[in-house]
């Protein structure tokens, strides 16, 4: 019971347990759940940062097509614009050769309107000389009457 | 066996040697082996160390550390990497030894006695309940607050601290009293805690174990017998609670006096 040199060894004891223990134990152990708890922290922030980078790139994803849709709506009212302009034109064009084709049309009619109208006047002017001279019973002379008969074919 | 016989062979020592040389072998040898087998479990667990995912044991062993490194954390101030093992070291060391109180009482010195061929062979198991082995502990935290007292706040500041404190430079006598009492109390009440609770533990299991030996006799032992063991059993769940609070009581203890020390407001 009483106090003797147990007590030293004792400390010597105590001391060389607390040097092993840290040496043993507490060194390793505690260096390894600090590492894991890096780790951890680290795996924490990591997934933080990828949450983080997802979003930009959703947000960027979302600009893309946005801008994409921008650009299809332009392309597609250029065509559309470019289509009505095509429209316009082979309208254009069309109303020209029909204006063309109707004038082309116009000026044959005319000239043969023109052509019946000389032949016309030619055997009008032939009959009715024939028809005076049966009137007439005698052969008229065409060169003295020429003047009349012209003014005759003008007539018609 | 008389019952005052049967109480002070529990209490005796095993000794070698005279006078203050007089080495209490059973508390030395028990102790020893198991501080080595602290040393020796946590060197073949450090051979096996996982990082991912850790066994059973490591578990267990990592939720010790975790439950020490947050006491330090709560009760130290600053930063000091040699507390923690310190307090880890008392928290396992003392526990294991108070540990030895819940062997029943009578085991391990009958086989003892039976190994040694002497039927009177003295055994007393339980290192806490040996005021040198709790004194041997709170003189070198003693000794290390003293250090850290002078490291840190330097030996001006350590002799301000006894003579300034704690009622100012008007009593100055007064004060190197005071705080002197209140130095030497911090290793005597660690060490006079410990003991005190694990004599008292063991001797009351001593007496729990007279129940069964000596008033059990003949058929009175069908009636003693039983309630020596509930008694027992009833007991060791108990101490098993105080066996733990002690341990923990001298780690808080130590790491608030060593962060006492490393206070420089004083």
């Amino acid at each position: 019971m009483s106090i003797n040199a147990t007590l030293l060894i004792q400390i010597i004891a105590f001391v060389l347990l607390i040097w092993f223990v840290n040496k043993v134990l507490w060194g390793p152990l505690s260096k390894l759940m600090e590492e894991r708890q890096k780790k951890i922290a680290d795996g924490l922030s990591a997934a933080e940062k990828g949450k983080h980078e997802l979003e930009l790139a959703e947000q960027k994803a979302k600009e893309v097509l946005k801008e994409a849709k921008a650009q299809a709506q332009n392309v597609l009212s250029q065509a559309e614009k470019r289509g009505s302009e095509i429209v316009e034109d082979a309208k254009v064009k069309a109303t020209e050769e029909a204006e063309r084709i109707k004038a082309s049309a116009q000026a044959e009619i005319e000239q043969e309107v023109s052509r019946a109208r000389e032949q016309l006047r030619k055997e009008v002017a032939t009959i009715a000389v024939s028809g005076a001279e049966k009137i007439l019973g005698k052969e008229v002379n065409a060169a003295a009457h020429n003047d009349m008969l012209e003014a005759l074919v003008k007539q018609i | 066996m008389g019952t005052v016989e049967y109480i002070q062979h529990h209490l005796t020592n095993n000794t070698i040697g005279e006078g203050f040389w007089t080495f209490n072998m059973d508390t030395i040898i028990v102790s020893f082996l198991l501080g080595a087998l602290i040393v020796f479990t946590a060197a073949r667990l450090g051979k096996q160390l996982e990082s991912g995912t850790p066994g059973g044991f490591q578990n267990f062993v990592e939720s010790i550390l975790d439950f020490v490194s947050t006491n330090v954390r709560d009760a130290f101030p600053g930063h000091n990497p040699l507390i923690a093992p310190i307090a880890l070291t008392i928290f396992l060391w003392v526990w294991m030894m108070n540990f030895m109180d819940l062997i029943p009482v009578d085991l391990l010195p009958w086989l003892f006695q039976l190994v040694t061929g002497d039927s009177h062979a003295y055994l007393k198991v339980v290192p806490t309940t040996d005021l040198n082995t709790t004194l041997a502990m709170a003189f070198t935290v003693f000794a290390l607050i003293l250090y850290y007292n002078i490291k840190i706040k330097g030996i001006g500041g350590f002799i301000k601290m006894f003579l300034f404190h704690p009622f100012g430079k008007f009593f100055v006598p007064v004060n190197v009293v005071m705080t002197a009492i209140e130095e030497v109390s911090k290793p005597l009440s660690l060490a006079l805690r410990l003991f005190g609770n694990m004599f008292a533990g063991e001797l009351v299991f001593l007496l729990i174990a007279l129940i069964g030996g000596t008033l059990a006799v003949g058929a009175a032992a069908l009636f003693w017998a039983p309630l020596q063991v509930l008694l027992d059993l009833g007991w060791l769940i108990f101490h098993l609670l105080v066996i733990t609070l002690q341990a923990f009581i001298f780690m808080v203890l130590t790491i608030v006096y060593l962060g006492m020390a490393h206070d420089e407001g004083h």
